[in-house]
This record gives C-alpha cells, structure tokens and sequence, in this order.
C-alpha cells in the first residue's frame, strides 16, 4: 500500500522529467504546452517544475541553457496568475540575473520577465529593478524584432501597472527608454514605441533634460516613409505610423521649440505626402500649444501656408493649410494673456490682411479665391479674428461689386461676401451695438436686390443665399427690407423651366425665413399667392390652361415652402384645402394640392401643436370631401369623379398618413374615436360637411365608391402610434377580411387587405393575433381553391406574410411556404413571383417604420438565409414553363439585399445567375446584371473564368428593348474592366466594334452609360491608362 | 523642339507633361456645371432623346487638362455655348478656348476633344474641333492639324502621345 501511494506521488513528477528532457534535450516543442497544462490543472507547481529543469537550467552548454530557460518561460506565460509573491520573487532575481547571460539566452529571459510583468503578485519594487536591469545588460535594438518587441511589451506592461513605482525612477526611466528605442526601425515595433513615448508625455512622466533628446529619437521619424510591402500580413499601414507619430509629436508644448522649425522645412518638401504630413501635424499641435510657443515662428509659418495655398495645385495641400491656418488663428485667440505681454492676434491677422487684400481688388482677379480662403479660415477662428478680417475686407469687397459690372465677376465677389457672412453665424452677440455687420447692412441690402435682379441666373442664385444668410443675423433686415426681400421671393417663386434652380433655391430660402420673420411672409407674401390662385378660377374661361396651371403649381409649392412657422401654417392650410373644395378640377390639380398638403403636413411634424392643428383641420375635411364624391348621385361634379380615382386617393392617403404619424397618443386617441365610427357605422356628425344624400356605409352593400374610400380609413389607422387602441378593433378586422375577398373592384379589397396587414403587424403578440390570422388564414385557403377571387386571396396572403415577415412572427415561414408553392401554379405563378418583390421592398403607405410598423432591421437578410436554398431548389424541381417565375421570385430576393450582404453568397448562386441571364424576362435580367455588376468589381479573379459568357450576353442585352436592361447592361460591360487586363485584351476590338452600336441609342441615358463603357475598353492595356 | 515623329504634332517643351514649369501657374478657375438632370422624357422608353450640345459638352467638359489637375470645363476651355451640334445632320462642331493666347498645349487639348468625341460618338458623325476664333497665337496651323485625319491617326499611332492623350480621358482618381 505505502509503495503505491510512494509511486503515485512520483509518477506525475516522473512524467514531468519526461516531458522535460523531450523539450530540452529532444527538441520537441509540444511538451511545453502539455507542461503548461499540467501545471494549471494543479498536477504540479512551478516549483516542481524549477526542480524538474534543475541542471538544464545551470547546463555549461549556452543552448541548453536557452532550451531551459525557454520551456520555464513558456510555463510562466500561460500561468503566470497562479504564482505566489515568494515566487515571483525567486523567479525575477533568477531572470535579472539571467540577463548576464550568453546572447542565446537573452530571448528566452526576455519572455520570463514579459511573463513576470504580468503578474499581479509582483512585489513593489521589483518592477523599478527589472528594468533598471535590462536598460544595463542588454542592448535592445541588437536584438531581433521579435525580442525587441518583448522588451517595448515589459515596459508597456509595467507602465500600465506599476506607474507610481516607475515614476519613482525619476528621468532615469525616460532616458532608459530613449535608448532603447533609439535606432529603432521595424514598423511594428515602432508603433508600440511610439504608443509608450505618447504615455511618458502624456502621464506626465519626469522627462528631466531629456526633452530634446525624446524629440529627437522619435522626431527623426518625421516625415513617415513607408510603403507596406505587398501581401504584408501585419496589416501594418503608413496611416498608423503617421497617426501615431503624429500623437507624440503633437502631445507637448515642450517640443514646440524643435517641432516648429521642423515643420515649416518639411512643408517646404517637394514631396506632396510630407507637405500634407507636415500641415496636418501643425493643424494637431496647435490644440496644445498656447501664444509663448508660437510667437517666434508665425512669421514663417504664414510664409508657408501662403505659399502653399497660393501655388498649389493640390486640393488636398490647400485644405490642409487651410486646416492649419484656421488652428493658428484659434490658437492665438484663445491664449490667456500676460498683462504685459502683446496681443498676437492683431499682428498675425494684420500680416495675413496685408498679405491678402492686394489681391482681393486685382482686375484680373487670378488669386481672389485663394486670397480669400485664407482669409477665411483665419476668420472661421475666433470672433475676434472673424470682426477683425470682416471689417478690413467687406468694404474692399463691397467697392470691388461695384467696380465690376460682368455678372460672373460679380457673382464670384458676392460669394466671398456671402463666405464671409455665414462665419458670422457662428458667433453669437450679446449687444446689438457690437454686432458688426450693422455697419454694413445698407450696403448689403442693396448688394443683394442688385443681384436678384441680375439677368444672370448664377449671380441670383448666389444673391438668394446672400439673402438667407442675412436673413439669419438678428435684428439685421429692417422691415422695409424684409418687405422688399419677400417680393423678390415671390418673383422668383414664378420663375419658369429654365431657371428651375433658382426657383428652388426662392423656396428654400422663403422657408428659412418665414419661420424667422412669419409677420413679413403673412402680411407680404401669404395674401399674394391666395391672389394668384384665385385669380386662375376667374381666368378660367380665358383658355390659356397649361399657363395657368403651371402658375397655380408655382403657387401651390411656395404655399407649402413657407409653411414653416405655426402662425403661417394656420393661413396656408386653409387657403390650401378652400382651393381644393371649390374648384373643379383636374387629376393632376388635384394631386398638385394635395402634393403640397402633404409638404405642409411633413413641415408640421415636428411641432405638437401645428401637427394636432394640420391634422384635426385636414383630415375631417379630406374626408368629407371623399365621402360627398362617394355618395351615388346622378350628376357628379368633375371634382367628385376625379377624387374617387386610384391616383387621387393614393395622395390623399399620403397626406392622412403623414398627418398622423407624428400625433401624440392621446390626441390620436381623440381622432380615432371620430374616424373608426365613421367607417363602420357611418357616423358622419365630425365632418364639416355632413348633410349628405344617403348614409355612408363602406363596409356594407354600398356602392363601389364608397368602398374605395377604404383607402383613406387604411391611411389614418396604420399610421398610428402602436399603442392607440382602435375602437371596434375585432368589427373592424372582420370587415376588412371580408371586403378583402370580395370581388368588387380590386383597389379597395387591395385596399382593406393592406389595412388588416397593417393593423395585424402592430398588435401585440396573444390570443387576440392568433384568431385575426386563423380568421385570415381561413379565408385564404377557402379563396385560393378554384373559384372566382383567388387573385383576391393572393393578394391577402400576400400582405398577411409581409406583416408577418416584418416583425419576425413564428407562422410567416409557414406563409411563406404557401407564397413559395404558388410559384409553380399556372394561374398565380407570375403574381406570386412579383410577390416577392413586394415582401422584400419598403411601401409608402402601410408597414412603414414611419408609420410605427415593427419592423426588424435584418428582415431582408432573414428572409434570404430562411427561403433562398428552398427557392433555388424549387427552380431545379419545377417544370420547364415555370422556372422563370422561381427565378424571378429570386430575383426580387437577390436585387433587394443589401449589396455587402449579398456578395459573399454569390459566388454559390454564380451558376445559377448565368443562367438566368439568358431568361427572357425582363426583371430577372435586370435584377441578375445588378448583382453581377457589383461581383465583377467585388471578385474579378472569379468572373474572369466566365469572360466569355458575360462578354456574349451583355453585348446581346445592350440591345434589349428595355432600357433599362441596356443600361445595366452596359454598366456590366464597363465593370468587367475591372478584371485582369490579360483576360480581356483578346475581346478588346470585337467589344469595341459592339459599343460603337448603343453610341447611337435612341435614349441618352443609354448613351452615356455606352460612351462611359467604351471609353474604359478603350484604355485596356493601352499607354497612359 | 522635340516633335511626335511623322505626326506632326509639336509638343513644346513637354511643359507640366513631364515636369518643369507651368506656363500658366494660376489660372481662373470656374464652376463645374452639376450632372445633367434627368428628365421625365429622358425615362421614357418611348421617347427618343436626341444628341445636343449638352450631351456633346458633357463628353468633352470632364477631360483633364495636361498641364493643371482641373479639368477643361473648369478652365473655360470648353463651354456649352462654343458647342454647335445637329443629330440629324450628323454634324458636331466644337471651339475651345487655350487659357493663354500662347498656349503650347492646345494642339494637345485639341487631339483629347477629337480623340473623346471620336470614340465617344455614333460613326455617322462628321466632327470640327477648332480653336475659338481669334484666341491663339497659331489658331490656323492648329486647325488644319486637327482636321486632318490622317495625321490626327498617325498621332495616335505614337505611344507617347496617346499615352498623353489617354491620361487626359482618363477619369479623375
């Protein structure tokens, strides 16, 4: 018995000579791990292991010594939590005393001592002695990288740790530091060194007289030059080492005296890269420098900044220094000041006026824009600088206007003006007195009329920006001038075609304004347009038709641009809906109206008080006015007949919706109450208008115009906040199942299975879903049999699945499996494909996130994974005349997707989607060249195996009937030069040949995609390219 | 004077081609015209949309300039108005206008324009790429060079050249 216990006590050390000698003496790597193991599942100590590797540790031979050494360091690695103090004492004058050792050795005590400096156990003290250690006995950069490398992560590990301890050390631990990065060449190494540098400085470490010395071992690296070899696996790239370079260099202002100089010789380099390095470095700098470190190098600073932004042909060189410029300027404005020394601020910006002005007033105006960018930079800085350089230059600019009297020149001085003016936005100011453009507003008044009036469409455009920008400056624009500025607006809002972007930008600017001056827009603009659109009821017998409506439109859109105060709201909105009850009209009067409407109503959203009026004042009339058309009458006015048309609701129905999605619950709540009733019970006494000829009763034997009105119900309640209860909800969705299959007309069963799906998305999961869609599912079964509405039951399955699919609810697989079976059915096949079209896109009108649908965020990716296998599986089963609906039905799945997604599962679908390039129908050719093109860029390597069959079928789709086949088409034909020139170059001349063809393309569009195409082909594998 | 061999089309000084000094260091830079808007008719299937001086300007307004990285419409070398076109004549004429009276480049510019019209309009085609009248030192020797096919094909039968020509068509990086 005592022998057995004897033995077992000695096995496990028994097992651990073994595994000792096969790492030492055999050379074998595996039995460290194994040791590492043992000794964490507690089958021996780390004292067992000491004792284990006994001589080989103290081996006269270096090799073994290493091996030793290599093995105890591996072990502490992976265990160095388990250690006790006393251990780690041991263990660390083991170590420190190692580093004596041969040169072979040296790896191996590094990794110990990385290995040590992990572990919490390790007394105070010992931290300070190990380094002191290895900045005395070993000389760190004739190591390998790797080493050297282990040497950065020891000091990083004790300075996350032991930063009191090592602070201790005083400027011996930076001085130690320093020569031990110095000469440093490896970009990995170097950003670890550059990592602990930033630290010194920015932990405050004693840098003692060392300062210029730190400067000097990492500024040496400036500017960064390295190009990562190709296929470099350490993913290492210039923009790093600048970045964190840059760190270090920018983190003090005690470098400032070295840095400066530094920078104003590199950004006189030739080489581009180190100018925009040497740019974006001040640019960092200036966040910590103050005036003191600053004041002895502005002058040459300016000198460079301005040369390089006068001479450059660089974009990104001129931003740069723009950049620069502008935190020079902050820099200075922001310093707190001595009270005895001088103000920088007013010599610098004095220096650059002086610098600039000469050029702001040549006739021939070669460097105004240079000129004045900078100026503005330096102006963007402070309110300080921004009232200095204003108050120099608007004068010159405002003579210079004048000089001038090209409108290109003029328009180009009224930019800068315009630059200079919006810099004063952002600067606030307490006293209207101090407020510096007062100065000038006559001036600018009169600037900005003149351009308005300007033949030149560039200068107004430039005058109308003017104009909203002085407009933003309080107390600026007296009364007069806002009278006089709305009657330009108004003027301008009636421009015709050509001048659309004016026209535009009028209305953009009388929306700006009108919620800042609502009195001058009311009392001006607001009785101006009811003029003009009364007018056109007057003129109508005159004929002049297309004239009039274009002015009415004109009319109808500046209404709703300046809808954008509440107090301004409350007279266009009744001006609005009066023109559309009086009037006959027109369909595309009527949308016209409600298209505004609808602006109106998306302007109102975001305050609670306007969105509560729009909508308890535009929706009961809109109501009204649909029910009244809805009631049989013998003569029907021509409005009457055009409201009850699918367009003219569909913008009915956008406007109900956007004026209910923003209501808050409880006035949703109040709406409700009134709208539901009225829908299922005919109860019409909230109406405006109620006294109509018979009763209104959509859901019941009523005629097919009031039906259609379901439309208008379908609008307001599915865009209600999720927790609005709806009255009458189970009468409700029994109605609409109902109506759904019934074949009526099939815009509004449409219309009532959108409602059911809409209402069915946000109900809460429980008992009351589960009988809506057994009830739903009941009627789709029993409609899809033969019979006379199956395209009605279809299109209820159709929104039921969508609802479903949306909110990731457990029957939608179920549904979709049923949509998916359709596919193959000689009836619905071709619905069912388009089908997935509609489950996969967003609507307007139901299901909307806007309208409070849920809507999960990866449904689209979800569907995917969930239904292609089975899709592509149902397409090798189907029979022949079918397959093109599967492929369609993908088609619609693939083209939705989004395009990061849908790339890494093409390359599986590749087979599939050559195929379908030769399918004659239109949408999957369309859907399959959208995600061919996108392969093509993405996996050249992989396409190039197919050149000749892509070449082949996009040439014959380029003349497809479709246009916009022949467009994708082509854009495939420009993406495949993306593949290997090699591949290409032998279709080069026969592709060339063929693009000369859809050059002369009946549609432009096609053309331009042709001449883009072409003109790539061209370049392959040809000089210059 | 190095000249393209058997082209005939000078290349002063290789001036900004290959280095050395601009000859017009700062130019007046104007505003790109935004991207043609796209119109209802333009989306109609039906509708045929015919070749106008729009369409042609936006063959020719991106091409960039050999000497400055900014293109020709930002220079004012080409403009719309300067672009005289008939779809069923077949015929396009465009002036362009070198930046300075002495311009080296502009025989250059001009082989770009007639090189990207060339590979970018419909055979039927018939094209006159001239200098604005009155606008260059040698307007007339640069017009009659760029009018003549063949040496506007022996140009591009020169590496050199086309290499020059290629880089000015290429899409701005």
């Amino acid at each position: 018995m005592a022998a057995a216990a004897a033995l077992e006590a000695v096995a496990p050390t028994g097992a651990l000579w073994g595994l000792v000698q096969d790492f030492v003496m055999g050379q074998q790597e595996g039995p460290a791990d194994q040791v590492a193991a043992d000794v964490k599942s507690g089958s021996y100590t780390v004292l067992q292991v000491v004792e284990a590797l006994g001589s080989s540790l103290e081996n006269p031979e270096p090799r073994t010594r290493a091996r030793g050494i290599q093995l105890l360091s591996q072990v502490l690695l992976q265990c160095h939590s388990l250690l006790l103090e006393k251990e780690v004492v041991h263990l660390i004058l083991f170590y420190e005393n190692r580093l004596k050792d041969h040169h072979f050795v040296i790896p191996s005590v590094l990794q110990g001592l990385r290995a040590l400096s992990l572990c919490v156990a390790l007394p105070p003290g010992l931290a300070v002695s190990v380094l002191k250690a290895i900045f005395q006995e070993v000389h760190v950069q004739s190591l390998p990288q790797v080493d050297r490398h282990t040497v950065y992560s020891i000091i990083t590990n004790f300075m996350r740790t032991r930063e009191e301890e090592l602070k201790g050390l005083g400027a011996d631990f930076t001085f130690g530091f320093i020569q031990v990065m110095d000469g440093e060449k490896d970009p990995r190494n170097l950003l670890v060194a550059f990592r602990i540098v930033h630290d010194l400085i920015s932990r405050d470490y004693s840098l003692g007289p060392f300062v210029e010395e730190l400067f000097e071992v990492t500024s040496c690296y400036f500017p960064i030059d390295f190009t990562p070899p190709p296929n470099d696996p350490h993913g290492i790239q210039r923009e790093d080492l600048i970045l964190s370079l840059r760190a270090v260099l920018a983190s003090t202002p005690r470098f400032a005296e070295f840095l400066l100089p530094l920078l104003i010789e590199k950004v006189d380099s030739e080489i581009l890269s180190a100018k925009l390095d040497s740019l974006q470095t001040l640019n960092a700098c200036c966040a910590v420098y103050g005036q003191k470190e600053l004041k002895d190098f502005l002058p040459s600073l300016w000198a460079s900044i301005r040369r390089e932004v006068f001479q450059t042909a660089s974009e990104r060189v001129e931003a740069d220094g723009l950049a620069a410029l502008h935190s020079l300027t902050a820099c200075l404005s922001r310093s707190v000041l001595r009270a005895d020394a001088e103000d920088l601020l007013d010599s610098f910006l004095s220096n650059i006026l002086q610098d600039c002005r000469h050029h702001l007033c040549e006739p021939d105006m070669k460097l105004v824009w240079p000129s004045a960018k900078l100026l503005q930079a330096a102006a963007g800085a402070s309110a300080r600088a921004c009232d200095h350089i204003t108050s120099n230059v608007l004068p010159l600019l405002l003579e210079q206007f004048h000089k001038h009297s090209q409108s290109n020149q003029r328009r180009t001085i009224l930019e800068m003006i315009l630059g200079f003016l919006k810099l004063h936005q952002k600067w606030s100011y307490e006293d209207k007195d101090e407020r510096p453009l007062n100065g000038f507003k006559d001036q600018l008044c009169s600037l900005v009329f003149m351009a308005l009036t300007d033949p030149s469409a560039q200068l107004q455009l430039v005058g109308i920006r003017t104009l909203t920008v002085l407009g933003a400056q309080p107390d600026l624009l007296s009364s007069g001038d806002l009278e006089l500025a709305v009657g330009h607006l108004y003027r301008l809002s009636f421009l015709e075609e050509d001048s659309q972007s004016c026209r535009v930008a009028a209305l953009e600017a009388s929306g700006a304004l009108a919620t800042l001056y609502p009195v001058a827009f009311s009392s001006h603009l607001v009785p101006k347009l009811a003029e003009e659109l009364g007018r056109g009821e007057l003129d109508l017998a005159r004929g002049d038709e297309p004239a009039k409506c274009s002015r009415h439109l004109r009319c109808l859109q500046a209404l709703s641009a300046i809808s954008t105060h509440p107090s301004i709201v409350k007279e266009t909105l009744p001006l609005l809906l009066q023109h559309l009850c009086q009037m006959n009209k027109g369909t595309s009067e009527v949308i016209a109206v409600c298209q505004s409407l609808q602006r109106v109503a998306e302007k109102c959203q975001q305050d609670l008080e306007s969105c509560w009026y729009f909508h308890q004042t535009a929706v009961p009339c809109l109501l009204a006015l649909a029910v009244q058309a809805s009631m049989p009458e013998k003569e029907h006015s021509v409005l009457r007949k055009v409201l009850l048309e699918d367009e003219v609701l569909a913008a009915m129905v956008s406007v109900i919706g956007t004026a209910t999605t923003h209501l808050s619950p409880d006035l949703a709540a109040q709406s409700v109450a009134h709208i539901v009733p009225l829908f299922l019970d005919g109860n019409v006494s909230f109406l405006p208008e109620n006294s109509f000829p018979c009763r209104f009763q959509p859901f019941q034997d009523g005629c097919s115009g009031q039906r259609r009105l379901v439309a208008l119900l379908m609008a307001f309640v599915c865009s209600l906040p999720r927790n609005v209860e709806i009255p009458q909800l189970n009468q409700l969705m029994r109605e609409l199942v109902e109506l759904s299959c019934c074949p009526s007309c099939p815009s509004s069963s449409t219309a009532a299975a959108k409602c059911f799906a809409g209402l069915l998305n946000k109900l809460p999961a429980g008992q009351q879903l589960d009988e809506f869609l057994q009830l739903a599912v009941d009627k789709v079964e029993a409609g899809l049999s033969p019979g006379p509405y199956r395209s009605q039951a279809f299109t209820l399955l159709l929104w039921v699945t969508k609802a479903l699919v949306l909110r990731y609810h457990p029957l939608s697989s179920c549904l979709t499996d049923r949509l998916m079976g359709l596919l193959g059915d000689p009836e619905l096949g071709p619905a069912a494909a388009d089908g997935f079209s509609l489950l996969m896109s967003d609507c307007t009108d139901v299901l909307t996130r806007a309208g409070h649908a849920e809507v999960r965020i990866m449904f689209r990716q979800r569907f995917f994974t969930d239904n292609v296998p089975a899709l592509v599986q149902g397409f090798h089963a189907a029979s022949q005349d079918v397959k093109p609906n599967y492929l369609k039905g993908l088609s619609h799945v693939l083209n939705r997707l989004p395009k990061p997604v849908l790339l890494p599962e093409l390359p599986t679908l590749l087979s599939l989607l050559l195929e379908a390039l030769s399918c004659s129908d239109c949408v999957v050719q369309l859907s399959t060249l959208s995600c061919l093109q996108p392969l093509l860029l993405e996996a050249p390597q992989v396409m190039s195996l197919h050149v000749d069959t892509l070449v082949t079928k996009f040439l014959n789709l380029s003349s497809s009937p479709s246009m916009a086949v022949r467009i994708a088409a082509l854009q495939c034909m420009h993406a495949l030069t993306r593949l290997p020139t090699p591949v290409l170059l032998p279709y080069k001349p026969q592709v060339i040949r063929a693009l000369a063809k859809p050059l002369d393309d009946k549609k432009r569009l096609v053309r331009k995609e042709a001449v883009s195409a072409r003109g790539e082909w061209f370049l392959l594998g040809s000089p210059g390219s | 004077m190095p000249t393209a061999a058997g082209s005939g089309f000078a290349m002063v000084g290789g001036g900004g081609v290959g280095g050395g000094l601009l000859e017009n260091a700062n130019p007046l830079i104007y505003e790109r015209s935004g991207e043609r808007p796209v119109t209802a008719g333009e989306e109609d299937e039906q509708v045929p949309d015919s070749i106008d001086a729009r369409e042609i300007f936006d063959l020719i307004r991106s091409i960039n300039d050999p000497e400055h990285p900014l293109t020709l419409e930002e220079l004012n070398v080409v403009e719309q108005v300067r672009v005289q076109v008939s779809d069923p004549e077949s015929t396009v004429a465009v002036a362009f206008t070198p930046t300075i009276p002495h311009c080296s480049m502009a025989t250059l510019i001009g082989l770009s324009i007639k090189v990207k019209l060339l590979r970018s309009l419909p055979q039927r085609f018939k094209m006159d790429v001239h200098i604005t009248p009155g606008t260059h030192a040698s307007e007339h020797a640069v017009n009659k060079q760029l009018a003549d096919k063949e040496r506007v094909a022996a140009a591009l039968e020169n590496t050199h050249l086309l290499e020059v020509v290629n880089q000015c068509l290429s899409a701005r990086s």
